[in-house]
């Protein structure tokens, strides 16, 4: 390689090297900020590294997994709660887990599914008996990233019926 | 260890040799996206919660991944060009350019179109998606920079500083959902080994996926070769070209 070729390789490598310096510690600097959401063990222990915990009343998301068998929705109308625990894999469900509950009324999204991921936003408040909940204005699904035919679904024994709406829930909707 | 490659520095060479290509790439791409495009949406099984609508897997991710490569392809003819002075680096560059940057818009809306009855929503900025609509911006100020210069050489040098700061890009769109939160979900093929999903529903992605890495090749090719023509249209080559073309047509 002749000497001005290795000098523009030389000042095109260092100026990469820079750059990528540069943006792994402003990506660093503001990891915190880039989380779309707070885990509910994040939510009443703080994050891991750096112990922030959100206050009470701010306006937060927080994802989790629905725990199975903590969905109550009111027969007459959309009002729904149910408790999230953090994702983790493989799925399982303790009763010692960080569980926080979530409020909202309005639809939910076609793949809300017992132990399924979602992404609730809303106000973190805490509740008469001291818990921490969220009271949602909006939730989405959170897809993993497996895909499967419905008839090995159903070989498997999976459950994933859709939820129902009767028409009085809907009637009553604001 | 690299004197093979030096007649292609020619851009007459060049331009044939990508010539030669052009109907294999055509007819490879036809083969590949038919047999997949129609397996993917009439015979591979349906997901067990998503129902149909998760076909839309078989364009969003060939077409996301494309979005990035041909980003990668670019990045690489501008530190060529820039090291070496490589001249038809700058042309290959320009023509990926727009290539990627429709790729980059597929992959948006197609996720979006996705996005509102999955997850319930159009869009989120969570680290994934933002990450991704920062690579089209950057393919959009490529292509502007190409075609704001009237003096190729300083516009392909300018377009080439953009390319090669934002390749910096490139592994926050891939390990976004591995770093941060994100309501986008992990991958599914690339996991070396073990897919997330099962044979009957990966081999149409497979056909599809290299259907459209053939086709942006050959996309890249034709735009490739009117940009050799379009730098060099003073050169003799180009002149004796267009007038045997010409006389060809008449003729017939």
């Amino acid at each position: 390689m002749n000497p001005r070729r290795k000098k523009r390789l030389t000042i095109v490598a260092s100026i990469l090297i820079g750059i990528s310096v540069v943006a792994g510690l402003v990506l660093y600097a503001l990891s915190q900020n880039i989380d779309l959401f707070y885990t509910p063990s994040e939510i009443t222990q703080g994050k891991k590294d750096s112990g922030i915990k959100p206050s009470v009343g701010q306006r937060i998301r927080i994802g989790g997994l629905v725990v199975p068998g903590s969905v109550k929705r009111d027969p007459d109308n959309l009002k729904v709660s149910f408790k999230l625990s953090d994702m983790k894999m493989p799925i399982s469900f303790h009763e010692s887990d960080h569980m926080v509950t979530v409020y909202y009324d309005g639809i939910l999204p076609d793949l809300f599914r017992e132990s399924q991921g979602i992404v609730a936003n809303g106000r973190l408040t805490r509740g008469n008996s001291g818990n921490l909940h969220v009271d949602a204005s909006e939730v989405l699904a959170k897809h993993d990233e497996n895909y499967m035919p419905t008839e090995l679904a159903d070989a498997q024994g999976k459950d994933y019926k859709k939820l129902e709406y009767s028409d009085k829930q809907l009637d009553n909707k604001n | 260890m690299w004197k093979w490659l030096h007649p292609y520095a020619n851009p007459e060479v060049s331009y044939h040799f990508a010539g030669k290509l052009l109907p294999w790439l055509t007819v490879l791409s036809v083969l590949f996206l038919s047999i997949g495009i129609v397996w993917a949406l009439a015979f591979a099984p349906a997901d067990y919660q998503q129902g149909h609508s998760f076909r839309i897997f078989y364009i969003h991710v060939p077409a996301a991944s494309l979005s990035m490569g041909i980003y990668l392809g670019m990045a690489i003819a501008a530190f060529t060009s820039m090291v070496w002075q490589f001249k038809l680096a700058d042309a290959s560059a320009a023509a990926m350019a727009p290539v990627g940057a429709i790729f980059t818009a597929i992959a948006l809306i197609t996720g979006a179109a996705w996005g509102k009855p999955m997850w319930g929503t159009w869009w989120i900025w969570d680290a994934r998606l933002t990450s991704e609509l920062i690579l089209l911006f950057l393919y959009l100020g490529i292509i502007a920079l190409h075609s704001a210069f009237e003096d190729k050489n300083l516009a392909g040098k300018a377009a080439g500083i953009l390319t090669l700061v934002g390749v910096i890009n490139l592994p926050i769109i891939k390990y976004s959902v591995e770093w941060w939160n994100t309501l986008h979900q992990g991958s599914t093929v690339s996991k070396l080994g073990k897919p997330s999903m099962t044979m009957d529903m990966l081999w149409p992605f497979l056909f599809c996926f290299i259907g459209f890495i053939l086709l942006v090749t050959l996309i890249i090719c034709i735009r490739f070769r009117s940009e050799i023509l379009a730098r060099n249209s003073i050169r003799p080559w180009v002149r004796t070209l267009v007038l045997t073309q010409t006389a060809l047509k008449e003729n017939s």
